[in-house]
């Protein structure tokens, strides 16, 4: 804690359960701030052209947007503490317009920082042991990992020391820092995949092989974007002590040989595509046999170090039932909504996990104002062991709350407006921010997330409408994941006119598929009804329990590619 | 042009060759690959070095690495890290020359480069004059601390902590 921030209080109680900074981080972050600050400073006396500063810039997370800056700061793998989240609200109060945007990839965006007020907006952030270290730019990005990580009930190991690994390994590394295109890390230790590992450059899933040891399954070659792939397995068992060196070996393939003639060639996946999978394997194997490896030797003290840090809180010994849970259920028929909706089983009997939606009816997916997120913070401090995450889908994990409080813990949600009981249904949807704040955007993405939401305001229809993902993106570039929606939605423009594809089937888990185009595009306006369409079609012919993707993979596409049409008559209009 | 090598501008004692240059009787030269073989037979030569595109394998350059006093990766914009990866792997393959890198670096890379194994870096004069010396020299010192080895002042943090030193 530093002058820049007197309002922030000690927190004797903040979680001992996330990886802290030692000297040698904090001296690291500070040096690179100070870097950052020289030249920022040599860009606003000329000494930098926009061009030369561009890619230093995105490397500390600064985009230049349609209408002004944005930062983004890295949450790695999405873990952070009520204090960092106090310092979050503090930053959007002093040098933002007093909210942050929570991404797709597990960091916040603030969209409106001067250039002059960065390398402060970075300084306050280390006073915290955060950064926005590459958050953007064409290197390693900020790792992500499943937001249950150490709480999930099907989990074999938590998958955050491993990404705390990757985030020291990848910070300002020489060798990949000018890559051919941006290159994004994501790991899962769980056996159902909330980390969207098929969809990434490189995605990493904890596994445990036949002599019980514990290492990797390494997927590559996952993206979304204009041109999606699902991700193919490259190594069925990396052991563990292998990781690093072996990653390195990826990169070093994929800095000597991803093309860089075409922008939206340049991603890895392309590289593996059109190498084909079984040439880059031995690529891969043989850069990893020359290399050596003694930088990387495995480091059973160093791995203990970090393990330690995600250290469980201590848990109280508790009963799995809860009678004054269940009686507040019984009592409070809007609790009981948001139990069954927005709280998950936790691995120790007697607490749960809660997802705070960010996604409240007609509000702005992701978004969150700093009252909230000190509201959170403070939910977290008298409820879950001063903990948060975040997750991809935009929203916020209180990730170890005992059943007992889970009343108490929603009666302060609600008095903040965070007690939106819609995670998982048809209103929690992903957007990118779309047209009305970024330059790459063809069509507004958030005013169709809001118009859907309205339209399906109704909390109790949207449970009976049960689990659906719906994913918009404003470009091409596929930012909001609409590839991988059960329903997809892709904001194009034709002829000066905002054009919106409507995709069905994606799928971001392990059983990974690309969404299948509905038709022609439609309107803005006629979004809703497109998707009121689908939903009544899937409602008419689901079995019981059968989830919307379930319905569509056992119906398949051409059933409901013909029940939208009937209703758009021709077809000319979907 | 103009060549930085610890954080300084010092003189070049290397000529350049162009490929339609004959060969000088004596002095340090640096010809293109494609000249390499020829030049490699000409005993007249003090020292030799090629200059070598970043698409360059390393295997190839290695079998030349006892006649050769500085190996030269174009970098053909600031922002292609190609010549990062080959200087490293010329570096593992057991080069102990000089390892130079030419194009339109910043000094804002010039940690990316010394990790890299470069001792030197040759940009245009118009690029020197607009960053200056001193900017070099500042960003040779921008980090004293690294995650990976040898950029930093040289042990990497990892190796640091196992140490227990600062």
């Amino acid at each position: 804690m530093t002058a820049h921030d007197p309002a922030l209080p000690p927190r004797p109680n903040s979680a001992p359960t996330i990886y802290a900074y030692d000297e040698y981080d904090r001296a690291f972050v500070r040096e690179r701030v100070a870097e950052f600050r020289g030249q920022v400073e040599r860009r606003l006396a000329g000494a930098l052209t926009e061009e030369e500063f561009r890619p230093f810039r995105l490397m500390n997370g600064l985009y230049l947007q349609l209408h002004a800056y944005m930062l983004r700061v890295a949450i790695p793998y999405g873990s952070l503490t009520s204090r960092q989240m106090r310092q979050l609200a503090y930053i959007a109060d002093k040098w933002d317009k007093g909210y942050g945007h929570f991404t797709t990839r597990q960091n916040l965006q603030y969209n409106w920082p001067k250039l002059v007020d960065v390398p402060d907006i970075l300084e306050a952030l280390a006073d915290v042991d955060m950064h926005a270290i590459q958050t953007s730019g064409n290197c390693i990005r900020n790792v992500t990992a499943d937001h249950f990580a150490g709480v999930a009930a099907d989990e074999l190991e938590d998958p955050r020391p491993t990404a705390e690994f990757l985030r020291q390994w990848s910070s300002a590394h020489a060798e990949f820092s000018f890559l051919p295109r941006k290159f994004k890390i994501a790991v899962s230790g769980a056996e159902h995949d909330r980390a969207a590992i098929k969809i990434h450059d490189i995605g990493l899933r904890i596994v445990k092989n036949a002599e019980g040891e514990i290492g990797y399954e390494v997927i590559v070659g996952g993206g979304l974007g204009r041109t999606p792939f699902v991700g193919k397995l490259l190594r069925e068992f990396l052991p563990r002590a292998q990781l690093l060196a072996y990653l390195e070996a990826i990169l070093r393939v994929y800095n000597r040989f991803g093309r860089r003639d075409n922008k939206y060639k340049a991603r890895i996946k392309i590289l593996v595509h059109e190498t084909g999978l079984d040439e880059i394997r031995a690529q891969v194997e043989a850069e990893f046999a020359a290399m050596d490896r003694a930088p990387f030797a495995y480091d059973a003290q160093e791995l203990e170090r970090v393990v330690a840090a995600f250290a469980p809180p201590a848990y109280e010994a508790l009963p799995a039932h809860s009678d004054g849970f269940e009686k507040a259920k019984a009592e409070n028929a809007e609790f009981a909504a948001f139990a069954a909706v927005n709280v998950a089983p936790h691995k120790v009997p007697g607490y749960a996990i809660v997802t705070v939606s960010l996604k409240p009816i007609g509000g702005i997916p992701g978004d969150a104002t700093s009252a909230q997120m000190r509201a959170l913070a403070d939910a977290t401090d008298t409820y879950g062991f001063g903990e948060l995450r975040v997750s991809h889908e935009q929203n916020i994990i209180l990730p170890h709350v005992k059943r007992d409080d889970l009343f108490a813990l929603w009666r302060d949600l609600s008095a903040a407006g965070l007690a939106t009981a819609n995670a998982g249904l048809i209103s929690d949807i992903i957007s990118c921010p779309g047209l009305d704040y970024c330059s790459l955007a063809t069509a507004r993405s958030i005013p169709i997330a809001q118009a859907i939401s309205e339209r399906f305001a109704d909390l109790e229809r949207q449970r009976l409408i049960g689990k659906l993902g719906i994913k918009i993106s404003g470009c091409i570039n596929a930012c909001g994941h609409h590839h991988v929606g059960a329903i997809g939605i892709l904001g194009l423009e034709k002829k000066g006119v905002e054009s919106y594809q409507i995709t069905l089937g994606g799928d971001p888990t392990l059983s990974a598929s690309i969404g299948e185009l509905l038709g022609p595009g439609v309107s803005a306006e006629e979004v809703p009804d497109v998707i009121e369409s689908l939903v009544q079609f899937y409602l008419a012919e689901r079995r019981d329990g059968e989830a919307f993707i379930d319905t569509w993979r056992r119906l398949g596409h051409k059933r409901f590619k013909e029940s939208a049409r009937r209703e758009g008559e021709d077809g000319s209009g979907i | 042009m103009a060549l930085v090598s610890d954080g300084a501008f010092i003189a070049d004692e290397w000529r350049r060759l162009a490929d339609e240059e004959s060969l000088p009787g004596a002095g340090k030269v640096i010809v293109s690959l494609g000249r390499l073989p020829a030049a490699l037979e000409d005993a007249r030569l003090t020292a030799l070095g090629v200059y070598v595109a970043n698409t360059t394998d390393p295997k190839a350059l290695a079998p030349h690495f006892s006649r050769l006093a500085l190996i030269d990766i174009a970098f053909p914009a600031f922002t292609d890290g190609r010549g990062f990866s080959l200087a490293r792997l010329l570096r593992r393959e057991g080069f102990v020359g000089e390892l130079r890198a030419s194009g339109r670096l910043t000094p804002d890379q010039y940690l990316h480069a010394i990790g890299g194994g470069f001792d030197t870096i040759e940009i245009p004069d118009e690029l020197a004059a607009h960053h200056g010396e001193a900017n070099w020299a500042k960003a040779r010192q921008a980090r004293s601390l690294s995650y990976q080895r040898g950029v930093a002042g040289g042990a990497s943090i990892l190796e640091r902590r196992r140490k227990g030193v600062a």
